[in-house]
């Protein structure tokens, strides 16, 4: 697949939140205000780019040639949750302002389906390097995307009168729901008018 | 002690009270059967990873020990993995990439850090199936009403003559299609924790 391509599929065709499951956690768990859903949003797109680009390395590297692929998903954990330390501890020397910004969201990354989700779906669809890199940003776009409409949405929840039981949590699932059915428009049709 | 296996199932039901583990729980939710693989591949690690941390708590020291909990985890992941594959590689292909996520379904890292490394071996492993049970069975519940709507059918085993697949009169020459879809699966959710809502605080 071209790059344009692998872009348009991860940010808006399969997006992992709205067509995938993948990372609803935060998805639901951080979107009541605009601004930290942003931080999120740009964090889990910083550490699932750099981790697909890392487990690629790492699958084709490491565990391909020593014929050991089925240490892949312990291998992959450990790489995510060491990885996320690392770009804490980095950030945090070399750029305090944006470690005000993200820090709080970079522990909870770990345990994000998104980010061992984009490892897992660059290895099995078998990508090159540039592609998993490429497929690992733009599913984290994807998500910045979800969860920066969903927030909105929510802050304007708020103020509006939801029935007693659907406050909080349901409101956002159905909210999801809604707009799930309005990303069903971007078809896999959609790729081939574009670049054929 | 019985408390510890009944308070899973539905008073601190992991996903529609607790609400963890949405991603599998929606992911792998629209055939039934799918639900049934995704449910007793948990309660295995669940089961596993909560014995082995509530005998191991006392060796792990405390700065490690959530990378050891995920190593544990990771473990046995892996196993289910390789069964599932050699004994039935339908369902490992149609779970696909959600069979080694189960390392990161929350539920199962929640409750090796809430409650097996606090308690000793008989009530981690109570927690473990009444909790493993309690997620089946929201699991459960989803894909029963997203299968019935989406496809009028309920995809069960294959025994003997039957062919697993019990078919609704009415709604199979007339299904809601969207329930099949990622958006039906988040409204049904959202009504589902709603409908759990209204009834917890009537109690």
């Amino acid at each position: 697949m071209s790059y344009i391509g692998i872009i348009i599929t991860y940010v808006f065709i399969s997006n992992f939140i709205l067509t995938q499951f993948l990372g609803l956690c935060p998805f639901i768990g951080v979107s009541k205000n605009v601004e930290s859903a942003v931080g999120m949003g740009f964090a889990v797109t910083f550490v699932m780019g750099l981790a697909s680009l890392v487990t690629w390395a790492i699958q084709f590297y490491i565990l391909a040639p020593l014929n050991v692929v089925f240490l892949q998903t312990i291998t992959f954990i450990l790489v995510i949750a060491a990885l996320v330390q690392f770009v804490e501890m980095v950030i945090q020397k070399i750029a305090p302002p944006l470690y005000k910004a993200l820090g709080i969201y970079l522990p909870l990354i770990t345990t994000n389906c998104a980010v061992l989700g984009i490892a897992l779906i660059s290895v099995r669809s078998s990508y090159n390097a540039i592609e998993s890199f490429l497929a690992g940003i733009s599913g984290g776009l994807g998500f910045l995307l979800a969860i920066l409409i969903m927030s909105t949405i929510r802050e304007k929840l708020d103020s509006e009168d939801v029935p007693k039981f659907f406050k909080n949590i349901p409101i956002a699932f159905i909210t999801a729901g809604l707009m799930s059915m309005a990303f069903m428009a971007f078809d896999k049709a959609l790729l081939k008018n574009l670049i054929g | 002690m019985i408390k510890e296996l009944t308070k899973g199932i539905f008073r601190e039901n992991p996903i529609f009270i607790i609400v963890l583990g949405l991603c599998p729980a929606l992911g792998v939710s629209s055939k039934v059967i799918n639900a049934l693989g995704m449910g007793a591949g948990v309660i295995f690690v669940l089961l596993s990873s909560n014995i082995l941390v509530s005998l191991l708590k006392n060796f792990i020291p405390d700065k490690v020990r959530i990378p050891s909990y995920i190593v544990i985890i990771a473990s046995f992941v892996t196993i289910v993995e390789m069964v599932m594959q050699a004994y039935s590689p339908v369902l490992y292909k149609n779970l696909g990439v959600f069979v080694p996520l189960i390392v990161v379904n929350c539920v199962i890292l929640g409750r090796a850090e809430a409650f097996a490394n606090k308690n000793s071996l008989l009530p981690s492993i109570l927690d473990a199936i009444g909790m493993g049970t309690g997620f089946t069975l929201g699991l459960l519940l989803i894909a029963l009403i997203r299968e019935t709507l989406a496809s009028g059918t309920i995809t069960l085993f294959r025994i003997g003559s039957f062919n697993g697949i019990i078919t609704i009169p009415g709604l199979v020459d007339s299904p809601v299609r969207i329930f099949g879809m990622a958006a039906g699966a988040l409204l049904v959710m959202g009504y589902l924790k709603a409908f759990f809502n209204w009834y917890t605080t009537r109690n």
